[in-house]
């Protein structure tokens, strides 16, 4: 990497890289039709996802008394754009994400999002696939349910077994001190430090059909009586992707949730968050049955150039702006 | 001491974990697509020496170690300890048999060396890479054969005993690798 505090932390065969990995992925949407759209970066509104922080602007005349956030991803402007009778579109968006920073994030990168109104979770998966080969070279896939990916990496039913059960042996196998949690913190520890790894030798691999309570803005269904998230996650090499999911279109179940998600924030000692009354808005008048999903260009560009660190093909990571 | 959140966790930032001043090694953020966000932290336990992987969730803290690495001089060894002084202020002091471990192989009066301070008190010792040592007992050397050949045991004047080229004779002074424990090569006699 380079030394001096002036210099990109990338190269110029890595600059290439990246112009050419945004011209593929334009000739792949423009040749289905699909219509590449742009939305604000600063939004009134963000998310409540108790997971992800964004970044808030603060200061400036245009801002008021009112902060702005960056957006953490530009989903419902472009569900507001959908609702609004767009078509099928994508856009290639600036996205940020606070306090995430490693060999694979940067707490801004860029994100590939789009919307297939028609499509479920199933079939934007496959389009997912034919857009990655489309980028690295064709491949083979598959897709395992996470039951499926729990079951044989863990030897666990994610579903059914007790969460002491799975607190067990997430503390049987890693050193975790002395971390504490809800059922969703057990299954992520596992999911991250057990299935991932089991995940990274099987090439380019889709989860689907999460915990109904990891739903975020999936709508969710009923398999073998267990409710399930449509949603899918895309790993090749055990890298994380892609997320997708087969839309909520109905406002009072995704008004419910975003006050949930307030809830969960207060239970941890966060602030909630306003909810963004404009989307709920746009899902009243009707968002078009759809699937999205968003797709990580910078982790993209590390496998189609072999990079192991997203500092390699950022041309300023965070630490160098 | 401040406390450091896992964002700040670097390699070499030192902090206590489990009542142990500890070095982290590695800082790994890991989050699963929505979920949870988690720190993956290797760390080397400076008292024990053993290396730990520990989950974190990310945003939780932990406080620093009063630990610091300073260059002293090696004065002496009563037996029981070995006293170092720090060149600046001339203030001396002791490490025990635990911090000195194997280090006492390779040190003699008034080398330098890194010790690594823990609330003050000395919680290990580091040789230089290289030391020059004097040859106490070897069997006699070859004369002529200065290139090629095998190599025997020689003890140094510190008690460490290497293996060194057969040409080399008892009174000589060598240059050793103290990670390797290696002869490097004759150095001039002191």
């Amino acid at each position: 990497m380079a030394d001096s505090p002036w210099e990109p932390g990338t190269s110029v065969r890595l600059l290439r890289a990246r112009a050419a990995l945004l011209a593929a992925i334009r000739r792949f949407f423009a040749s289905r039709g699909v219509l590449e759209v742009e939305t604000p970066l600063l939004c009134r509104r963000g998310i409540t996802d108790p997971a992800i922080e964004p970044l808030m602007v603060t200061g400036g005349a245009s801002i008021g008394a009112q902060p702005r956030y960056l957006q953490t991803s530009p989903e419902y402007a472009m569900k507001r754009l959908l609702a609004a009778g767009s078509g099928p579109i994508y856009q290639l968006a600036r996205a940020f994400r606070d306090g995430e920073a490693g060999r694979r994030h940067n707490p801004e990168f860029s994100l590939l999002e789009w919307y297939r109104p028609g499509m479920d979770h199933h079939q934007l998966m496959a389009e997912v696939a034919e857009l990655v080969c489309h980028c690295l070279g064709s491949r083979p896939w598959q897709a395992f349910s996470y039951r499926e990916v729990f079951l044989q990496s863990v030897a666990i039913d994610p579903f059914t077994a007790s969460t002491a059960a799975l607190r067990e042996i997430a503390r049987d196998r890693f050193d975790l001190g002395a971390l504490e949690g809800g059922r969703d913190l057990w299954l992520d520890v596992l999911l991250s430090h057990a299935v991932e790894p089991w995940l990274g030798s099987r090439g380019l691999c889709f989860v689907y059909d999460y915990p109904a309570s990891q739903a975020a803005l999936a709508r969710t269904a009923l398999r073998d009586g267990i409710e399930v998230a449509e949603r899918f996650e895309l790993y090749v090499d055990g890298v994380e992707l892609a997320n997708g999911y087969h839309e909520l279109t109905d406002p009072a179940e995704q008004r419910r949730r975003f006050e949930r998600d307030n809830q969960v924030r207060q239970r941890r000692g966060a602030a909630p968050r306003p909810i963004d009354e404009r989307l709920l808005a746009a899902l009243a008048v009707g968002l078009p049955d759809c699937a999205g999903v968003a797709l990580g260009v910078d982790r993209l560009l590390m496998l189609a150039s072999g990079e192991s660190d997203i500092r390699r093909v950022l041309g300023f990571a965070w630490d160098r702006c | 001491m401040a406390n450091f959140s896992t964002n700040e966790f670097r390699s070499g930032l030192k902090v206590m974990l489990d009542g142990d001043p500890c070095s982290i090694l590695e800082n790994e953020f890991v989050k699963p697509g929505k979920g949870q966000a988690f720190n993956r932290v290797r760390l080397r336990n400076l008292k024990t020496g053993r290396v730990w992987e520990r989950t974190f969730k990310s945003g939780e803290t932990l406080e620093g170690a009063d630990v610091v690495d300073r260059s002293m001089e090696y004065l002496y060894s009563d037996g029981e300890f070995w006293y170092f002084m720090e060149p600046d202020t001339f203030e001396q002091h002791q490490a025990d048999a635990k911090a000195m471990g194997d280090s006492y192989l390779w040190v003699k009066e008034q080398d330098s060396c890194e010790v690594t301070l823990y609330n003050g008190t000395p919680l290990s010792v580091a040789p230089a890479n290289f030391v020059e040592l004097e040859i106490v007992e070897t069997d006699p050397g070859l004369k002529g054969d200065t290139a090629q050949g095998g190599s025997k045991p020689a003890r140094l004047s510190t008690g460490a005993v290497v293996k060194v080229p057969l040409f080399i004779t008892t009174g000589e002074v060598v240059r050793v690798d103290t990670r390797t424990g290696e002869y490097q090569n004759r150095a001039s006699k002191s």
